[in-house]
């Protein structure tokens, strides 16, 4: 069991597409996979000590909405905002852990969290404004470790 | 038979908290114990026994009462 190895790449930094990656790698964890999370452009922002993740509904016509409203509308200021905040709410309300919840937990069960150099260099991120924990790679790095694993997605 | 030494409560949650929970908790426990679980989360019933089939630990009883899924997991 505990040579079976999961590797995911996360490459949105929206709030609904940063379950995936923690959902899969902190439950493969616990099954005894050896867990690790290739965090590349937009998803890094899922490693800020701070998150501040929004969902939006532009682009997006499959997100359920409490009433119909036209996509002009959906992109007045504020919407987003707002839309996030119902589904925060949503989500405590049907007991969904929180995205920092998720976090702390894959990492307390050794999930390694692998931020991309390069994205980190693009972006002129500061590395202190990320979690403690993360090892910063590339490529190369990457496919060495995803060339073995028994899994590979890309969220 | 050894009996349950212990009650997690994972009522309200959903996929995947009763699972790392079960794991987490599992880890206090000693080798041939077992862990009596609570859950709502309809999932749960294919998620428990998916977990005992990969991790070798062993789904003692599975059972719904009033609404609620109880489990009893013992520890490999």
């Amino acid at each position: 069991m505990a040579d079976k190895k999961i590797a995911i790449i996360a490459t949105k930094g929206a709030l609904d597409w940063a379950y995936p990656p923690f959902i899969l790698a902190s439950t493969a964890a616990a099954l005894g996979y050896d867990a690790r999370i290739f965090f590349t452009f937009y998803g890094l922002q899922l490693l800020r000590k701070e998150l501040d993740l929004q969902v939006t509904s532009l682009g997006n016509p499959g997100m359920p909405m409490p009433i119909p409203m036209p996509v002009i509308l959906q992109a007045m200021p504020g919407m987003q905002s707002m839309m996030t905040m119902m589904m925060k709410k949503k989500m405590r309300s049907k007991g969904v852990a929180s995205i920092e919840q998720l976090r702390e937990i894959s990492m307390e069960c050794g999930v390694k969290m692998i931020g991309c150099q390069m994205t980190v260099d693009l972006f002129d991120f500061a590395k202190e404004d990320f979690i403690e924990g993360v090892e910063y790679a590339g490529a190369a790095s990457f496919l060495e470790f995803a060339g073995s694993a028994d899994i590979t997605l890309y969220v | 038979m050894s009996d349950v030494v212990k009650e997690l409560d994972t009522s309200g949650m959903s996929c995947p908290m009763p699972i790392l929970r079960l794991k987490q908790t599992l880890g206090t426990i000693e080798s041939g114990q077992r862990l009596r679980v609570i859950a709502t989360d309809p999932g749960s019933q294919s998620d428990f026994a998916a977990f005992a089939a990969q991790t070798g630990h062993r789904l003692v009883e599975s059972q719904v009462e009033g609404g609620k899924f109880i489990y009893v997991v013992e520890k490999r």
